[in-house]
């Protein structure tokens, strides 16, 4: 229940940013100095705090979204249902890691 | 843990148990919508770890992104392949998501029409922006100077 209701919240988290996502990319139609100022906004350490919580709910959706198909399709996916979901959050904390490493040692390693 | 659970949607609604919103359809588009999801959502996994790869981990990760940074992705047709299908299947996903969370939620029927053509008119106005500006997009923009790809000309 938890997992369906995390799937819902983050479903909704990442298509609104998709919406912003798109409408700020379309400011490389305007000028370059329009699009970089605003894509400038985005680096600072908040923002990067933010695309960490964002990939967080990416990842989880991505996951999730694999272990519904596997219920759906696979004929023993109802029975291992909660086993995969600790597969999921397993996978989330392996893929999770590595990037939190990476993205916040770019974001915070200052330029 | 039984008094924490949710419950079902539509399941406590005022019509409830008795509720039967609408007449059964004998149209196969949910049918249609349940695998969309399921296959747009296998694919989007590909495309959006990708993108997430390439734009943030590689190089100077976040750093990096500026003008030149897409214009050099998007002077590649495999991008621009890339970034359309990623647009137009994720837009669809989020949509049908959303979709399925109004007609949950919103009991009512005006409330639910309503919620829908705002959802229907926002995806399709981004949807169209988004695929305008990926097959219309100059990456050496006359007049511009700053930020330019290392291939534009000098001016």
């Amino acid at each position: 229940m938890w997992s369906w209701v995390g799937h819902r919240i983050t479903g909704v988290v990442i298509f609104v940013f998709l919406l912003v996502h798109v409408l700020d990319t379309s400011l490389v139609r305007v000028s370059p100095e329009a699009y970089t100022a605003v894509i400038g906004a985005y680096k600072n350490p908040i923002m990067g705090l933010g695309e960490a919580a964002l990939v967080a709910a990416i990842v989880f959706h991505a996951f999730n979204g694999l272990r519904i198909i596997a219920i759906d399709f696979w004929k023993k996916g109802p029975k291992y249902q909660r086993q995969m979901l600790w597969t999921v959050l397993i996978a989330w904390v392996v893929v999770m890691v590595p990037f939190l490493i990476r993205h916040l040692s770019i974001v915070f390693g200052g330029h | 843990m039984s008094s924490n659970v949710i419950a079902s949607p539509r399941s406590n609604s005022a019509q409830s148990p008795w509720y039967k919103r609408n007449k059964a359809s004998h149209s196969s588009f949910e049918m249609f919508a349940w695998l969309f999801m399921r296959l747009s959502g296998v694919v989007l996994i590909v495309l959006i770890f990708g993108h997430l790869f390439v734009n943030l981990m590689l190089g100077q990760g976040i750093h990096a992104i500026d003008f030149g940074f897409v214009a050099g992705k998007w002077s590649s047709p495999f991008w621009q392949v890339w970034d359309l299908a990623m647009l137009w299947l994720a837009m669809l996903h989020g949509t049908n998501g959303v979709r399925t969370i109004i007609n949950d939620y919103a009991d009512r029927n005006g409330t639910r029409m309503t919620l829908k053509t705002i959802l229907y008119i926002a995806a399709g106005v981004i949807i169209v922006l988004g695929t305008l500006v990926i097959f219309t997009f100059d990456p050496c923009p006359a007049g511009a100077v700053t930020d330019l790809p290392s291939f534009c000309p000098v001016p």
